[in-house]
């Protein structure tokens, strides 16, 4: 019962779903609509779940003064202060109105730490590049060349180094066509491999074949 | 090293190319195996140096950014335009100059840009880039109003089901702007039904839901015109929707640049385009040294 | 003298209002009810700027009623220079409306003769999307015809996935050396069907690390993936005999917040140094920030994703990728399952068609000798 009840709702919203696509007529017209507003109300509360977990594992390491203690002290403590701050000091409903505290906790704090992960990227990628882009075989060595050509391609210096070519031969030139030619194919050719897993999946999904999301097979 | 009596009369020459190989190869050997953080120490340098001497560069426009200027430009006055937001801060280092750019360009023209977002950040963002933009002193000179020449709806949530509802009408999705005063108040939603009341739509877009969500379901189930502003990591797989699905595209930091020269505002991605040049030719350097290294290395191996 | 107004030239007299021509009201085709279209021939007050004539006309006042003598109230205006207009506003199924549409310059109007009465209607099915609807029967005629096909006991050959072969390996090596397997199931819910590829490869990762007493961490993003994940571990610990390590712990949530998620995982895997690291699911800029931390450790990476803008990254990082589609077959590679992988056959046939469409599409367009493509134009 405890997988069955999952499996025939799975199958039957499933199904739905795929025949209002062809069907505009009421009650079908509106479906797609009403399943995402009710699916955003069960993520939201949803939220409270994961929420706690966070809270009672942080709070179990701060406790037992496990290793990583000093870490689970800041996410509660930055749990608690911005939960209590929006809640009780930045103006009711609409503490997301610039000026509010809560406001200022998203300016000054979330907004630097996220875009600081973010700018990581540009050092992981230098690294991730010096070590990938060997000419270890043939393959690898059209990848190191393309990659060249394009990281070069598309900065101003690139054309600089080639500006005395004719147009249509620079290495910006060679660059978009290296993103509008090969890059193209190959993205489409992988779009439509991963199109069909989707359709593959969502059917097994549907037909109750794939359960591994409900603990797996009885 | 052989301990053999040189041949020609040359002290030692074999034994100093045999040393100097060996030095070589054990250059190369540490160069495989270099601490990350030293590539991490010259890009810092790279990107972080051009800032404190403000230096610019002379920027190509490629077709795609063209598309996104001559789309905008062949509107006439008092159309409406779409702006979506759908990135964070985390991403507003590429996207926010193309937004800024784009509201100066329409706001110049005297369009009427309605700003909304599919991301949470999204609107937030659009209202820093109002301020930049309406600062500018060719926007400036036209005074644009709230409410008359442009808007924030805000936040909605749903995806990619939010463009579809637009397609059907603006107003129900969005009764109230992004500070809750009923649409009905402002004078540039007078008329504004869905997407046939929408001469323009540019999404700039960080991700899920963006680009694709617009093509899909703006441009080709309700016919808009789609442009798009996106990061570099996400542009490689959009030019398959350009031109047929996509009028203009800016792909990253240099799209953004692009695109301010083309319409004419130059901003901060013109500014930071040499960091990004410095920091790329860093890395291609280091690519090039490392398999200068691994050719060396390779060579002297035992063969089997 | 009369007055010039628009852009008949100066000094001219305006030309009589003209009202617009042959007023055709149908129901909109393809929809759910309640609209209705209106076509029409331009006023002749309604020339293209700079064509010779008179381009007076400042747009168009769409006019319904519910009798053909009225009274007509305004129900919507377009720009000039337009031929057709939608009417969705407040139009009841089955009730007959008459319409008319005024050409309009300043306060002057010339409505066209009165055309109805038209019938808002509902379709039962959108003849636009025959495409799809024929692309969705094909498809999933031969997905579940080669499970038919393998349920009856006929093998079905599926090649090497390397990423999927090292699994193995990979947590015995955790085992060997006393350190965690690290499981991320991506940074998405369980709306996305990457998620779920991820949890079904879970569920094999999570019945070695039973058998073999290695230890299982999966942090995840969402509550619903919290809740999926650890009943997919239970279930693997209880099937493989080792109720007793099992901990709802073993999954656990960290952040919704993308890079809050990328950032905490790379303090597990800086600070507890996994010897395996599995990313299996949907990833987006976090990808390579976690890919290069696990480098870093020194970890064992086995990533699979199918989101083509993060695949770069991780076959540079990783020692084996799962590209695109790999990853949704991974559940019935390792479970060797005759049903699933009688569905990957079933999809490679539907691949095949697809190339053979694509080249005869191919010499079709090159050749011109009809528009192809437009046979695949979803509406």
């Amino acid at each position: 019962m405890k997988r069955r009840v999952p499996l025939i709702l799975t199958a039957v919203v499933g199904i739905t779903f795929v025949v209002q696509f062809f069907i505009p007529h009421k009650p079908f017209s509106g479906l797609q609509n009403l399943l995402t507003d009710w699916v955003q109300i069960i993520f939201a509360f949803a939220i409270w779940l994961g929420a706690l977990n966070l809270m009672k594992l942080s709070g179990e390491s701060l406790y037992r003064r496990k290793k990583r203690w000093p870490y689970a002290t800041i996410t509660i403590a930055c749990f608690v202060a911005t939960a209590v701050v929006g809640l009780f000091f930045s103006g009711g409903s609409r503490f997301q109105d610039p000026g509010t505290p809560f406001d200022w906790i998203y300016q000054n704090m979330y907004n630097p730490l996220s875009a600081t992960m973010f700018a990581m990227l540009a050092f992981y990628v230098a690294s991730a590049s010096y070590r990938a882009f060997r000419a270890r075989n043939r393959e690898a060595t059209l990848l190191l060349a393309a990659g060249v050509l394009v990281m070069l391609g598309r900065v101003p210096i690139g054309d600089r180094l080639t500006g005395f070519l004719p147009e249509g031969y620079r290495l910006a030139d060679l660059a978009d066509w290296i993103m509008n030619v090969p890059n193209k194919a190959g993205q489409r050719a992988i779009m439509i491999g991963i199109a069909l897993g989707i359709v593959s999946t969502s059917l097994r999904l549907m037909l109750g074949i794939e359960r591994s999301h409900l603990g797996g097979r009885e | 090293m052989t301990g053999r009596a040189p041949k020609h009369g040359r002290p030692g020459a074999a034994a100093v190319g045999t040393t100097v190989a060996g030095a070589a190869v054990a250059v190369a050997e540490r160069m495989l195996r270099i601490d990350r953080r030293w590539l991490f120490a010259f890009v810092t340098v790279a990107v972080s140096l051009p800032l404190f001497f403000n230096l610019q560069q002379h920027v190509a426009v490629t077709p795609e950014a063209r598309g996104v200027r001559d789309a905008v430009a062949q509107l006439p006055p008092g159309a409406h335009v779409l702006l979506a937001c759908d990135y964070d801060p985390g991403s507003a280092a590429e996207l926010q100059p193309m937004t800024v750019t784009f509201l100066k360009q329409a706001l110049s023209q005297r369009l009427r840009v309605i700003v909304m977002g599919l991301w949470p950040q999204g609107p937030p963002q659009a209202d820093l880039a109002l301020e930049e933009a309406l600062r500018d002193p060719a926007v400036a000179a036209l005074a644009p109003r709230y409410g008359i020449d442009y808007i924030n709806l805000g936040f909605q949530s749903g995806n990619e089901v939010v463009i579809q509802r637009l397609g059907s009408s603006i107003p129900a999705v969005f009764p109230r702007d992004y500070r809750g005063t009923p649409i009905a108040q402002f004078p540039i939603m007078a008329g504004v039904r869905d997407f046939s009341s929408i001469a323009y739509v540019f999404n700039v877009s960080a991700g899920y839901p963006g680009t694709v969500e617009w093509v899909q379901f703006a441009g080709d189930r309700f016919h808009a015109h789609v442009g798009s502003g996106t990061t570099a990591v996400s542009a490689p797989l959009y030019y398959t929707y350009y031109p047929a699905q996509l009028t203009g595209l800016l792909g990253g930091m240099k799209g953004a640049a692009e695109y301010e020269v083309a319409a004419g505002f130059t901003g901060k991605a013109m500014t930071y385009m040499f960091s990004q040049s410095l920091s790329h030719i860093v890395v291609v350097i280091f690519i090039l040294l490392g398999n200068l290294a691994f050719l060396l290395t390779r060579s002297r191996r035992p063969q089997p | 003298m009369t007055v010039a107004l628009g852009t008949t030239g100066p000094c001219q007299a305006l030309s009589a209002l003209r009202a617009p021509g042959n007023l055709r009201v149908i129901d909109a085709p393809d929809d759910a009810g309640g609209t209705l279209l209106l076509r029409w021939e331009l006023s002749a007050n309604d020339v293209a700027a700079g064509a010779p004539g008179d381009s007076s006309v400042t747009g168009y006042e769409i006019q319904r009623a519910q009798s053909p003598d009225g009274p007509f109230v305004k129900v919507g205006e377009v720009p000039p220079r337009t031929g057709e207009a939608r009417d969705a506003q407040g139009l009841r199924d089955g009730v007959g409306y008459y319409y008319r549409v005024a050409a309009v310059r300043g306060e002057s109007q010339a409505p066209s003769a009165v055309c109805g009465p038209a019938v808002p209607t509902g379709q039962w099915f959108h003849r636009g999307r025959v495409n799809t609807l024929v692309a969705v029967l094909v498809l999933t005629g031969l997905i579940l015809y080669f499970i038919e096909h393998a349920r009856r006991g006929r093998p079905v050959f599926i090649r090497k996935i390397a990423g999927l072969d090292a699994v193995d390996e990979a947590v015995g090596r955790a085992t060997e050396m006393g350190r965690k397997v690290l499981f991320i199931p991506g940074s998405q819910d369980m709306d996305n069907v990457q998620t779920l590829a991820g949890i079904a490869i879970l569920g094999r990762v999570a019945r070695q690390t039973a058998q073999y007493g290695a230890t299982l961490d999966v942090p995840v993003a969402r509550s619903m993936v919290m809740v999926a994940c650890r009943e997919t571990v239970k279930e693997a610990y209880l099937a493989t005999g080792h109720p007793e390590s099992y901990r709802d712990d073993l999954v656990h949530y960290l952040t919704d917040d993308q890079f809050g998620y990328a950032a905490a995982i790379d303090g597990i895997m800086v600070r507890e140094r996994p010897a395996t690291i599995f990313m299996q699911g949907l990833f987006y800029a976090e990808a390579l920030i976690l890919a290069e931390t696990g480098n870093s450790v020194g970890a064992i990476q086995i990533a699979g994703t199918a989101e083509p803008s993060q695949l770069p990254f991780f076959v540079a990082a990783c020692d084996y990728t799962l590209i695109g589609e790999e990853l949704f077959a991974a559940g019935a590679y390792l479970s060797r399952e005759p049903q699933q992988l009688g569905s990957l056959k079933g999809q490679d046939l539907g691949k095949a068609v697809i190339l053979v469409l694509l080249v005869i599409g191919v010499v079709i367009q090159t050749t011109g000798l009809f528009d192809f493509a437009a046979l695949f134009v979803v509406q």
